[in-house]
């Protein structure tokens, strides 16, 4: 059983990971991020660029993909979405666009395979990011083995999570933030820089999807499109757990996760999808406003 | 690297106008005479991976065919359309091919929901589709070519084998949810019973699916002592690299796949694959002068020094050539001409000697078994001494000595 749960727990994990993001973009801006996902496949590729090219491995990448990711994230801020505040349809729509884009621009390898140039790393295929030794195969701990892999992963979720929850909550900005996914209009009436503030949201947002990237790279598939699949489970989670509260997701992502893995362990893992879609559908009909969330003012 | 499909010169000539439309106007020209011959791929969307190489391989084979003096003297152009990864658009596709471009003969497709998206337009139109990749059998049509392997290739000699070389008694059967792997699973399920083992669990989950933790435990829990896997596309890396991290050994409980290829072994690295097997008839480790010299050709051709090849790509190579030579008999590019003189026609493609049956329109192809190694390669742990008859209704109970899909058509199946 307790394997189970692992599973479980780490299936969650990664939903989490996916949906930290989410959660704070669509709190304090209330732009729901098509390119999330596309986010999270950049940084599968800086894993796999930073292997290919500088032989790094993947702890190496963790950091790198954040970097990169979250000044991807802030050019994108800067670019689409802070033209189009308030314009939730729009916004869709751009990011939608923005996703579209990245994903043509990692498969003709930036443009340069019309000039018959070949990037390794790049393109329409399937990327390898080796793993390394000590988090493949499973570790003995007290008498059950454990998935390495998955238990990395569900550590650093733990962490990532711990990191988001202090600079919301422990930190000038992060207040600013809260302030923000509040009442915009007051907090800017209190002398908060909405806007800069904004676009830190977004860049550390898209830094938190580029690390899971990272950490689906080394045990799901590395293709353009891997991001779309990811990001679908997550809107959920965004939408169980209530707009713009981190215990909303922390919560949903787990328990969702959880049911997951013990309705395919009883029974298979199309019936515990549909029951989890099921569960969700549900659970909005009843709470319209998610799980865990604030009362508007 | 151009084509003379007119999307694909859009967009060429939107990036290098200058640097493109020279040699596109020269082609042109002197294709005054050419056999125009049809390639229909999926260049965009989730199939465009695979689609793209095997397009790469009909051309490349054109290209050398061209390099050889062309076919009955005329030169062979290819005009490439894109399936765009959806059978409706398949369909479309080769309606265009066919009718506008008047075009006899198309080598495409790649799983089976395009080929029977296309067949109708094929057969009302009588034309003739050339399809390269192995597939589930069950079907007979005399307008199609069917160059890749079918069950009894793939699994005759496959599920034998493994019970009495490995020694295994308990197989669980696992697919993703569609007609291939659930028709392989039914003639494995046959195999398995004959050869005196039995079968504890028969799994599926949906395409693309990439979360195995689950199925994986099963699996663990089963008590099964091999894994028979008709799993297919980018699921196998997450399959095999959950299957190893849940300490899973491919010694003790291998997996045994009919669809896992180099392409996905490089992408899951091959640490996770290593003492796993596969059965088709084609690795890119045989060891001739032949298959050597095709994947240096095809690196070249494609540009790319790491290219891999593989069992798909491999027949998408060949069976151009058994286009040229069926033409060339029949002194006709119709396909009434390729119908009646492909029957028999031999070629030594890059994995061997290979022949299309006269009677079923398959090919006779040497079943291969191969152990994947700790470097992405295969070593071929059996072959067959001689390419093997294809019977496509093998689930039904086809033998050699008891055809059931003729020229004459198919033969009536209680299903």
């Amino acid at each position: 059983m307790l394997d189970v749960l692992l599973i479980g727990l780490s299936v969650g994990s990664i939903l989490l990971l996916v949906s930290l993001g989410l959660v704070i973009i669509y709190g304090a801006m209330g732009v729901v991020n098509m390119a999330h996902g596309e986010m999270v496949m950049v940084g599968a590729y800086v894993a796999v660029l930073t292997q290919i090219w500088l032989g790094w491995s993947l702890y190496a990448a963790l950091p790198i993909a954040f970097v990169i990711t979250a000044l991807l994230g802030l050019l994108i801020e800067r670019c689409v979405v802070r033209k189009l505040y308030g314009r939730l349809g729009d916004t869709l729509l751009a990011t939608w666009g923005v996703a579209i884009l990245v994903q043509q621009f990692v498969r003709l390898e930036g443009g340069l395979s019309f000039f018959g140039m070949h990037v390794q790393g790049l393109g329409p295929g399937l990327q390898n990011m080796p793993v390394p030794a000590e988090l493949q195969g499973a570790i003995s701990l007290a008498g059950t083995s454990i998935n390495a892999y998955r238990a990395f992963i569900v550590l650093s979720t733990l962490l990532l999570t711990t990191a988001t929850w202090w600079v919301l909550y422990r930190t000038r900005v992060g207040m600013q933030v809260r302030a923000i996914i509040r009442n915009p209009r007051m907090a800017a009436a209190c002398g908060i820089d909405v806007q800069r503030i904004n676009a830190w949201t977004f860049a550390f947002g898209a830094g938190l999807a580029g690390v899971t990237g990272v950490l689906v790279a080394g045990f799901k598939t590395v293709s353009p499109d891997m991001g779309t699949s990811l990001v679908v489970d997550s809107f959920l989670v965004v939408v169980a757990g209530g707009v713009g509260s981190l215990l909303g997701a922390v919560a949903t992502a787990i328990g969702l996760g959880e049911i997951n893995g013990v309705l395919a362990a009883l029974s298979n893992d199309i019936v515990a999808r549909a029951a989890m879609f099921g569960l969700v559908i549900l659970l909005i009909v009843i709470r319209p406003q998610g799980l865990f969330s604030f009362k508007g003012r | 690297m151009l084509t003379s499909s007119r999307r694909k010169l859009l967009v060429s000539s939107a990036a290098t106008v200058a640097a493109v439309a020279t040699p596109t106007w020269m082609r042109s020209a002197l294709a005054a005479d050419a056999i125009k011959v049809g390639a229909l791929y999926s260049q965009t969307g989730g199939l465009s991976i695979v689609e793209k190489m095997l397009a790469n391989a009909v051309r490349m084979a054109v290209t050398e065919i061209n390099a050889a003096g062309g076919v009955m003297g005329r030169p062979v152009e290819v005009v490439l359309e894109d399936g765009a990864s959806d059978p409706k658009t398949f369909n479309e596709k080769a309606s265009k091919l066919i009718t506008r471009d008047r075009i006899e003969t198309v080598f495409g497709c790649h799983t089976s929901a395009s080929r029977k998206a296309v067949l109708p337009v094929f057969e009302r139109r009588n034309a003739m589709l050339f399809y390269q990749t192995h597939y589930e059998g069950f079907e007979c049509s005399k307008n199609v070519v069917y160059s890749g392997a079918v069950a009894n290739q793939q699994l005759g000699n496959y599920i034998p084998w493994i019970v009495q070389k490995l020694g295994k008694k308990k197989f669980f059967i696992v697919g993703s949810n569609y007609v291939y792997p659930r028709e392989m699973a039914k003639v494995s399920k046959k195999l398995i019973e004959q050869s005196g083992a039995s079968w504890v669990a028969d799994e599926y989950l949906e395409l693309g699916h990439s979360e195995w933790a689950s199925m994986v435990r099963k699996i663990k829990e089963s008590g099964a002592d091999v894994v028979l896997s008709n799993v297919v596309g980018d699921s196998l890396v997450a399959f095999y690299r959950e299957y190893k991290n849940q300490g899973m050994s491919q010694t003790t409980v291998p997996i045994c796949a009919t669809v896992t290829s180099e392409i996905e072994i490089a992408a899951m690295g091959a640490e996770y694959a290593a003492g796993s097997y596969t059965s088709v008839p084609y690795f890119m480790s045989i060891d001739s002068p032949a298959n050597k010299s095709f994947i240096e050709r095809y690196r070249k051709f494609v540009n790319d020094p790491k290219a891999v090849t593989y069992h798909s790509l491999e027949a998408a190579y060949f069976q151009v050539f058994l286009w040229k030579q069926a033409v060339e008999a029949g002194k006709s590019t119709s396909a009434d001409a390729i119908r009646a003189h492909i029957g028999g026609q031999t070629y030594d493609a890059p994995g061997g000697k290979v022949r299309i049956d006269p009677e079923s329109l398959h090919a006779w192809v040497t079943p291969r078994i191969g152990q994947w190694q700790a470097d992405g390669q295969s070593k071929v742990v059996d072959a067959a001494a001689q390419p093997v008859r294809p019977l496509p209704y093998f689930a039904y109970g086809e033998t050699d000595s008891a055809l059931m899909c003729t020229r004459k058509g198919a033969a009536q199946v209680k299903v």
